[in-house]
């Protein structure tokens, strides 16, 4: 147990990604199995300890602890699994058992004996192992670590591509022996039915200006870039999973597009919300993101939808070595055997030369809000990464609007010595509202100088926070606006940048809010 | 009349202990900014509080000095002022006042675990204990230092490439850390933040060495690798830092436990090494004391305002103007 508990405090603690993967890597290469499978669940989300929940280690605390200071404590840390940690007043002699020895402890103790078992370990455990043991139990660990940060040390490991990890990923279970059997090169790369795993996707590169010039139109198609998430649907003979790009199975917050999934393929598309496939804005889809479970009123609100683009699988035949225009039409008839209620295709666009796809971009951006045009090579393969020359994305124009920086926060890690984060504003009346914040769009060489004006310029501090004089200009980039009820504005804007530092322009002729009200869609 | 007011104005001598603006009379427990501060017209206090008094404020930082050394008694008109060692930082006190057959405490800020840069804290019997509570709440469980300062030179010797740079306030505990490290070994040169200098020169005046101190200011990039500089909390994240290479964020200090906090502090390794009671000790200290009535104040006053009664003790908090309430980072 020690072991993980070091390396959980590692990970909390460094801000450095480079590092953290390294201590993962050092600790799957150094720890024996079934310990290093279980801290790979724990770290990914995968372990779930039945019996353990957050009530029964408040039970266990409140028998030894005052409830009222128990109560005055939780208050002050804010977190119950390190109030639980940190309050635990027994210390004895004693040694834990390895992780793996923990969790089978954990799993087979009576509810009855829980408290009391928890509390021997608790009191036997030193300081940080007592703090990765409330976490190991509660499963919250907020110890700044993804499942995909983990997978990448997996890779750096053993030298396997992350994409060959992640495509095995979901037909492993914990504690992953027959992975790590494969990882360190004892047995054959597992083989798993395609219908329980993801499948890494295909990604666009954003095309120049001078890439049309060689490029001939007739051997590209077209169709819309839509505004949701893209999502992997895999209809398998077990069910129905819906993963994100990062290979997150996001289904189980989407019951009302998997339920209503009919047939077997695994397909690509665009997640969107909205009635009768008129897709709503991204902020709409939003509400419905990050949420485990979706209530009944959201699901008939923001009924969700996936628009399908692109098919990887037509029921177990793996068409991905086909071309583009060979795996639209088995999805088109694919579609055509299998009715749904929750999926629609992404409709193709008809163009002659660049100029047309240009003129409908222009007009799918002003009309409806389109986030651009999405250009595929008609003999492509479906290649997993991002391949050049075979997708493109031709975004639209980003809106620009000019603002006063209000607020600078330091930023993080390499930046923590930096004013990097910032926050900026438009005029309302003869006072600025703040609209947005951004932290990158600069170059190190201006970040440096924008630290520099801001040292010299600051009006107050608020701990990381500083106000500064209302004197300096940012050219802000963003892809759109929305109403919003969170900000004093009552603009947000989406994806900005900062596109230009106007050290010319007088404040006093920063954008207006009037303004804004062009942007919002 | 009362001896002591809840303001900890003494009536019957016409003193404040550690008042948070000029008085005419000041009696003062130690050296930290939120307890002693310049414009007094006398001050009494320990004569090391008056040193350092003196090197952070100037000599003519208060009209008069009155120095009273530990244990020497004070007879003021029958009301009898003595000091007895807080073990919180060189040269402070507790204060006891006397009068007839009564006897209060004012802890000033203490603590129990060992130090050898202040006189070890001594329990005082008396009917009324005015005492702090910064780490009031039963969370607060602080390691003994020497383990803390283990896992420094751990992380020192396991990463010989990167500087340590420790966050230390600038009186106490930079001085406690640096006797920390010789004690446990570490002989190299120990470089200083400009803020450390006169401070930790007055210490090894008034009798406590710390070894080979440097400027860390000035020094070679190259040459810091696997050196351990001392600066204060808010120098260790800031464009200070940048002059050391890969430096990794140390701080010493009682928050540290909750590592949540050092998170957001952007702490990468903390060290538990508080220059306050955590709860055990105030609680002990509050039995040995003897006291009936306690007065609580500096910190979380609330949890040990119920453990006192909860013992059968008269307690209620004091809410004094100025002292540290913010239950962060502010606390020296």
């Amino acid at each position: 147990m020690k072991q993980f508990a070091d390396l959980l405090e590692l990970l909390a603690l460094t801000p450095s990604r480079t590092r953290k993967i390294a201590a993962l890597a050092q600790y799957f290469t150094e720890v024996p199995d079934p310990d290093r499978g279980l801290a790979l669940a724990v770290l990914t989300g995968e372990m779930d300890i039945r019996n353990v929940k957050p009530a029964l280690l408040r039970e266990t605390v409140l028998r030894e602890v005052d409830e009222t200071l128990f109560g005055l404590s939780y208050d002050y840390v804010g977190d119950l699994g390190e109030t639980i940690a940190l309050i635990w007043p027994h210390h004895g002699e004693g040694e834990l058992p390895s992780l793996s020895g923990v969790v089978e402890i954990l799993n087979h103790t009576s509810k009855a004996d829980l408290p009391r078992v928890i509390g021997d370990m608790l009191t036997i455990a030193a300081n940080h192992e007592r703090w990765a043991l409330v976490k190991l139990a509660t499963g919250a660990l907020r110890v700044g670590v993804s499942a995909r940060l983990a997978k990448t040390a997996l890779a750096e490991m053993s030298g396997v591509d992350l994409q060959a990890i992640e495509e095995v990923w979901h037909g492993v279970k914990p504690p992953y022996g027959v992975l790590f059997d494969w990882l360190e090169g004892r047995t054959e790369r597992p083989e798993i039915d395609h219908t329980a795993r993801f499948h890494p996707m295909m990604l666009s590169t954003p095309i120049e200006d001078s890439d049309f010039d060689r490029l001939d139109p007739r051997d590209f198609s077209a169709e819309w870039k839509w505004d949701g998430i893209r999502v992997q649907l895999v209809l398998g003979r077990d069910g129905v999973s819906m993963f994100s790009r990062t290979g997150d199975d996001i289904g189980g917050s989407f019951p009302d597009v998997v339920e209503a999934a009919m047939g077997r393929a695994v397909l690509d598309g665009e997640l969107l919300v909205g009635h009768d496939f008129d897709a709503k804005s991204f902020n709409d889809l939003q509400q419905r993101l990050n949420r485990k479970v979706a209530s009944p009123r959201q699901m008939q609100e923001l009924p969700a939808f996936v628009r399908v683009y692109d098919m990887l699988f037509d029921g177990d035949e793996d068409i991905r070595a086909f071309g583009w225009e060979q795996r639209r039409a088995r999805l088109e008839a694919w579609f055509a055997a299998n009715p749904q209620t929750r999926m629609d295709i992404s409709e193709l666009l008809s163009f002659d030369d660049w100029e047309a796809v240009g003129t409908l971009r222009r007009q799918g951006a002003d009309e409806h809000g389109h986030e651009g045009v999405m250009l595929k090579l008609r003999t492509s393969p479906y290649v997993p990464g991002r391949p050049k020359g075979l997708w493109f994305k031709w975004k639209r124009d980003p809106n620009v609007v000019d603002a006063v920086l209000m607020y600078a926060q330091r930023g993080h890690g390499k930046r923590s010595s930096y004013y990097s984060d910032y926050t900026f504003g438009v005029w309302k009346g003869n006072e600025l509202v703040p609209i947005g914040k951004a932290y990158f769009g600069f170059t190190d060489e201006e970040l440096k100088q924008l630290d520099r004006w801001i040292r010299a310029n600051t009006l107050n501090a608020f701990g990381p926070v500083r106000e500064v004089k209302k004197d300096l200009v940012f050219e802000v980039a963003f892809d759109s606006a929305q109403q919003s009820t969170r900000h004093k504005s009552g603009v947000a804007l989406r994806f900005p940048r900062i596109n230009r530092i106007r050290w010319d322009k007088p404040a006093q002729e920063a954008a207006r809010l009037e303004d804004m009200d062009a942007f919002v869609g | 009349m009362a001896i002591i007011e809840r303001d900890l104005y003494i009536p019957s001598i016409d003193a404040w202990i550690d008042p948070g603006a000029p008085k005419a009379r000041a009696i003062i427990t130690h050296g930290h900014a939120d307890h002693a501060r310049s414009g007094h017209g006398s001050v009494l206090a320990t004569p090391d509080t008056i040193a350092i008094m003196k090197v952070r404020y100037g000599e003519d930082c208060a009209d008069r000095f009155e120095a009273l050394p530990f244990g020497e008694v004070l007879d003021l008109d029958g009301t009898r002022v003595s000091f007895h060692p807080a073990g919180h930082i060189l040269g402070s006190a507790q204060v006891l006042v006397e009068t007839a057959g009564q006897r209060v405490v004012v802890t000033g800020d203490y603590k129990r675990l060992p130090d050898r840069t202040a006189e070890p804290f001594e329990p005082v019997s008396c009917d009324l204990l005015v005492t702090e509570a910064t780490f009031g709440l039963p969370v607060f469980q602080h390691p003994h230092p020497k383990d803390e300062i283990a896992r420094l030179l751990k992380s020192v010797e396991a990463q010989p490439e990167r500087c340590h740079l420790v966050g230390c306030y600038a009186l106490g505990k930079a001085q406690r850390v640096i006797a920390l490290l010789r004690d446990a070994g570490w002989d190299e040169p120990i470089y200083l933040h400009g803020a450390m200098i006169r401070l930790c020169a007055l210490y090894e005046e008034l009798g406590v060495p710390l070894g080979q101190l440097i400027p860390a200011t000035g020094m070679p990039k190259g040459a810091m690798a696997g050196q351990i500089v001392i600066a204060p909390p808010s120098a260790i994240r800031d464009r200070w830092s940048r002059r050391f290479p890969d430096p990794v964020v140390c701080q010493a200090s009682g928050w540290m436990s909750i590592k949540q906090r050092a998170r957001q502090a952007l702490v990468e390794l903390p060290l538990v090494i508080s220059d306050h009671c955590d709860w055990g000790e105030l609680n002990q200290s509050i039995l040995d004391s003897g006291a009936s009535t306690v007065w609580v104040t500096h910190g979380r006053e609330d949890a040990l305002v119920y453990w006192c009664k909860s013992q059968g003790l008269d307690a209620e908090p004091l809410a004094l103007p100025g002292l540290d309430d913010d239950g962060g980072e502010g606390a020296e």
